[in-house]
């Protein structure tokens, strides 16, 4: 069993009221969550330590500005934190963080990992071009019935690794029938307890309710097989390719948001990446024409190779892609294919290795002819 | 896909510097006939070849990719070659994924003694691609 916290709240007010908990008593000295930044639904990632700060935040707001992982992987390069920081993050934003510790991007000390069953978010573009003030209702509404809304990104769509890993204290949204009275907070470590200890609230012994996730999880299975075999119809070779990623204009900001793409100096963007005239000569004399700006599909599939092993599906690439070409789906769908090989899931296990950089000594004989 | 009987495909070769090479050179200096259509890159171990490498070759237009390195266990860094393995079988996979030809790629372990097999693996690799055709990728301009 589990040890569970009761607030008798919604959970988007149960979080602050706990947040304010942790920083009032000292437990922490900084929370880093989403904050609003205007009255027109944009929000941001900021690390608070007043207080009063936490009036204008807003940890469940559902979109994802960008992966939480790689600005906590920046906020702790350079040696962990010293003081205890909650970090309130999306199950793939953790997952996504455990990638880049596990490649020396971060450490892990001092941040009590907050997280939930995540509902999913909306794009990006949404909060641009729109409030998603207004859409909030309907979220929450569809996220008590544990359903997917038809507006949700398509990576949040059909993601089926909806319930954390690696959280300290994990907040119960999904398919939750009272969460306009209750909310339901699972510590599922020592840690967490710890920093819950005193809180004022009921404590409960309480497991997650499997049978409940089970079958959202069903539900985003079809989902996921859907947009994975509408992407099938449109991948058929070579040509398939030069159709999905022939659009791209090379603006790179799918490398810059993922955060699995973690290079400082990417050879994508160094100049040698970039051809010499007679680079393109050549090429025009050998092919009749070239694409300017050429190598784009290198790009693609170059960074397909590098990321696939630990794509986490966060869905940002495809997010901020100005030209709304489906990277996620694709690098989610070779992604897990190629982590089933090695039966790995990104971000599950501190303590599991990148499959890349170990190996078997008796394994994959097939492969050599 | 074109078919003609004179096609000799154009295969890039990374060959490792202790087995492969050394087996390459053998095949040579013991006169033992294999096809010219392997052009070889010397790289200190076939861990050295990053897949993108790969990659880059097909879209520029190789026929086939060839990765050859020692004998699993024989590497000379120890175990370069079993890193070499693990990232092949994510290209391959990965190209099989997109709908790609992943015939066109090939991993092989030829040691410094086997000349004869550096021989046969680079006749039957160019049959199979001569089988399979020249790439389409080499006429593609918007790549």
């Amino acid at each position: 069993m589990t040890k569970a916290l009761k607030l008798s709240i919604k959970p988007e007010q149960g979080i602050l009221e706990f947040l304010r908990f942790l920083l009032e008593n000292g437990k922490v000295k900084g929370v880093f969550t989403l904050n609003k930044i205007n009255k027109n639904g944009a929000v941001a990632y900021s690390l608070i330590s007043n207080s009063d700060e936490l009036n204008n935040a807003v940890p469940f707001f559902p979109i994802m500005p960008a992966n939480a992982g790689k600005l906590l992987s920046r906020f702790t390069l350079k040696g962990g934190a010293t003081e205890p920081v909650a970090a309130v993050v999306k199950p793939c934003e953790l997952r996504a963080f455990i990638e880049l510790v596990k490649r020396e991007q971060g450490k892990l000390e001092n941040i009590l990992f907050i997280s939930l069953t995540c509902g999913g978010v909306y794009p990006l573009s949404k909060a641009v071009y729109e409030n998603v003030e207004k859409y909030l209702s309907e979220y929450w509404d569809v996220v008590k019935k544990g359903e997917i809304s038809v507006d949700l990104r398509s990576a949040c769509k059909g993601c089926t690794e909806f319930s954390p890993y690696n959280a300290d204290i994990t907040f119960d949204l999904l398919g939750n029938n009272d969460l306009d009275k209750n909310c339901i907070v699972f510590l599922n470590t020592k840690k967490g307890e710890e920093f819950a200890k005193g809180m004022n609230a009921k404590f409960l012994e309480k497991e997650l309710d499997n049978k409940k996730l089970d079958k959202i999880l069903d539900k985003r299975k079809i989902e996921k097989k859907k947009i994975f075999d509408e992407l099938e119809t449109k991948m058929n070779g070579m040509d398939g390719l030069i159709e999905i990623f022939g659009k791209c204009i090379g603006c790179h900001g799918c490398s810059k948001v993922c955060p699995i793409c973690y290079c400082k100096l990417c050879g994508f963007d160094s100049s040698d990446f970039e051809y010499r005239s007679s680079n393109y000569e050549a090429e025009f004399r050998k092919r009749g024409g070239i694409r300017v700006p050429p190598r784009t599909l290198f790009y693609h599939l170059g960074r397909l190779d590098h990321i696939s092993i630990s794509c986490i599906g966060c869905g940002s690439c495809e997010d901020i892609c100005p030209v709304d070409i489906p990277i996620s789906v694709i690098f989610k769908k070779i992604g897990e294919s190629v982590q089933k090989m090695f039966d790995y899931i990104p971000g599950k296990n501190i303590e599991e290795d990148i499959p890349l950089i170990t190996f078997k000594e008796e394994e994959f004989a097939e492969v050599e002819q | 896909m074109k078919k003609n009987k004179d096609f000799m495909p154009k295969i890039l070769a990374f060959l490792c510097n202790w087995c492969s090479y050394a087996g390459a050179d053998l095949a040579g200096t013991s006169r033992i006939k294999y096809p010219p259509s392997i052009m070889a890159i010397r790289v200190m171990c076939s861990s050295r070849v990053d897949p993108i490498l790969i990659i880059d070759a097909y879209l520029c237009g190789f026929d086939g990719v060839l990765v050859a390195g020692c004998h699993p266990g024989d590497c000379h860094y120890q175990k370069g070659n079993y890193y070499t393995r693990r990232r092949f079988v994510v290209l391959k996979k990965i190209v099989e994924g997109l709908g790609l030809e992943s015939d066109r790629l090939r991993l092989s372990w030829v040691s410094a003694s086997e000349g004869q097999k550096f021989a046969k693996v680079s006749t039957e690799f160019t049959d199979n691609i001569k089988e399979i055709g020249e790439n389409p990728v080499k006429s593609e301009i918007f790549l």
